[in-house]
C-alpha cells in the first residue's frame, strides 16, 4: 500500500482523536457513579482538620456526637474522637497531668482549684489522616487505606483484626470493634462530607473549636485560619504528615 | 526436520509448563484478588462506598433552616446564632426526613447550659462560666436567658 502525505495526516489525526474520545470516555467508565455522591470527585478534594484549643471548653458534644453519628460501641473505652484535658503545674511541660472521664463524654467534674498556679485546658483528640499514616504501612491486607482524597478509611470487609495498625499509630486513634472484630477509626464522616455536610463533630461543636477543610478547596476558610494562627500537628518529629493543624497547642500535650 | 530445529522437544515441554504455570497464575488471581483492587491504590476501590453507604443521624444545620427559618431569624445577632441546632437539641435526621414520625424532643436547658457554662477552671478564661449552685438561685436558666438570645 502506497500512502502520501496527505492521506498519512489524515489517518493519524483520525487515529489520535478517536483515542483521546475512548480514553475520556474510558475513564469515566472507571469513574462509576457511587450512589450516595453523584457529584463528588475523589480527586478534587484534600480534607484536613483545622482545632482551636483556645475555643474548646470540653462540653463533650463532639463525643456524644460523634458516638450517635457512627455507632461507636457505647462502653466507655471506645472512641473515634474525645477529649482530654491536661493541668500542667507550675508550668512544667515535662510533667502534664492528663484526664480523660469516659473520653470526655459526659463531661469533667471541676477536679482542679482556680488559683493553684497550674495551666489547665482541654485538647479534642481524634485520627489525625496523615499523609503518610503509619497505620496503613502495616496493613498486611489492604484493608486500612489513604483514600485519593486524604481520608484515612478502613475497609471492613477486608479487615483480619490483627491489630497491627492499632499498635502502629502513634496518636492511639484505633479500636478493635468487638461486634465485628475488626478495626474501627474516625472515618471524618465520610459518609457527610461527600455529600457536603460536615463532621458530627464540627456539627455539634458550640464554639468553634473544630472546622473541618477542604485544602484542595482555594476559597475554604481553613487557609485563612493556618495563616493567621500559629498551628502545630501532634507528635512532628514522626514525620506522620498529619492533617490536624492545632492551634494553640502547649508543648505539654503528647 | 532441518539441523537447525534437532532435539527442541525438552525446550518446549518446558515452554509449556512456563505458559500452564501462568494461566494457573492468571485464573488464581482473578479470583482472589477483588474488583476495583488496585484503582486507587493497595486498597478495594468498593470500599470508599462502603464507607460512604452509612446513614446519617445528624442532618445538619441547612436541613433545620429549610422548615425553621423563624428561628434562625430570631437567633440572627445572638452570641449563640453560630450553634448548630443539632448541638443543642440533639441528632435530628430522622426528624428531617419525617417531622412527623419522629418528632424533635425539648431539650433538658438545665443540664444542657451547664455542660458548657458551668464553672471550670480548664475552660478558657474569656468564656462565660457561672457556679450553678450560686448563680440564679435555683431558678431554671431559661427563666431569665432565652436559649436563642442568651444576651441578658
Amino acid at each position: 500500500m502506497k500512502i502520501d502525505r496527505r492521506d498519512f495526516v489524515k489517518r493519524s489525526g483520525t487515529f489520535l482523536v478517536l483515542t483521546s474520545a475512548a480514553a475520556t470516555a474510558w475513564e469515566h467508565v472507571l469513574a462509576g457513579t457511587p450512589e450516595g455522591a453523584p457529584n463528588y470527585r475523589l480527586t478534587d478534594h484534600w480534607w484536613a482538620m483545622a482545632i482551636d484549643i483556645d475555643k474548646c471548653v470540653g462540653c463533650g458534644n463532639c463525643v456524644r456526637a460523634c458516638k450517635i453519628e457512627n455507632d461507636v460501641p457505647p462502653q466507655p473505652f471506645y472512641f473515634r474522637t474525645w477529649v482530654e484535658r491536661y493541668h500542667v503545674p507550675g508550668g512544667d511541660i515535662e510533667h502534664p497531668v492528663v484526664d480523660s472521664p469516659n473520653g470526655g463524654h459526659d463531661g469533667f467534674p471541676e477536679t482542679y482549684l482556680p488559683g493553684d498556679g497550674a495551666k489547665n485546658f482541654f485538647v479534642p483528640k481524634m485520627c489525625n489522616h496523615c499523609t503518610h499514616s503509619p497505620c496503613t504501612q502495616v496493613c498486611p491486607v489492604g484493608a486500612t487505606f489513604d483514600g485519593p482524597d486524604g481520608v484515612v478509611l478502613v475497609d471492613k470487609s477486608y479487615c483480619l483484626g490483627c491489630r497491627y495498625c492499632v499498635q502502629a499509630c502513634p496518636y492511639g486513634c484505633r479500636f478493635i470493634d468487638p461486634r465485628s472484630n475488626t478495626v474501627d477509626k474516625c472515618s471524618l464522616c465520610y459518609h457527610r462530607i461527600t455529600r457536603g455536610l460536615t463532621t458530627a463533630c464540627c456539627e455539634t461543636c458550640p464554639t468553634g473549636a473544630r472546622r473541618l477543610g477542604d485544602l484542595k478547596n482555594p476559597r475554604d476558610p481553613i487557609h485563612e485560619f493556618l495563616r493567621t494562627h500559629k498551628v502545630q500537628v501532634l507528635k512532628p518529629q514522626m514525620a506522620t504528615g498529619s492533617k490536624l493543624y492545632y492551634s494553640g497547642l502547649d508543648g505539654s500535650v503528647r | 526436520m532441518s539441523g537447525r530445529f534437532q532435539d527442541v522437544g525438552h525446550l518446549l515441554r518446558m515452554a509449556g509448563l512456563f505458559v500452564a504455570g501462568a494461566v494457573v497464575f492468571l485464573i488464581v488471581r482473578a479470583v482472589l484478588v477483588p474488583e476495583g483492587f488496585g484503582t486507587w491504590g493497595h486498597f478495594r476501590a468498593g470500599a470508599l462506598d462502603d464507607n460512604r453507604a452509612h446513614p446519617l443521624r445528624y442532618a445538619g444545620r441547612q436541613a433545620c433552616a429549610d422548615c425553621h427559618a423563624d428561628v434562625v431569624d430570631a437567633r440572627q445577632g445572638s452570641k449563640h446564632a453560630a450553634i448548630g441546632c443539632e448541638a443543642c437539641h440533639g441528632p435530628l435526621a430522622a426528624h428531617a426526613e419525617d417531622p412527623d414520625a419522629a418528632p424533635a424532643k425539648r431539650p433538658d436547658p438545665a443540664a444542657l447550659c451547664r455542660s458548657c457554662h458551668q464553672l471550670n477552671v480548664a475552660r478558657p478564661a474569656a468564656f462565660p462560666q457561672i457556679d450553678a449552685a450560686e448563680h440564679g438561685g435555683g431558678e431554671p436558666c431559661v427563666g431569665c436567658h432565652a436559649p436563642h438570645h442568651p444576651d441578658v
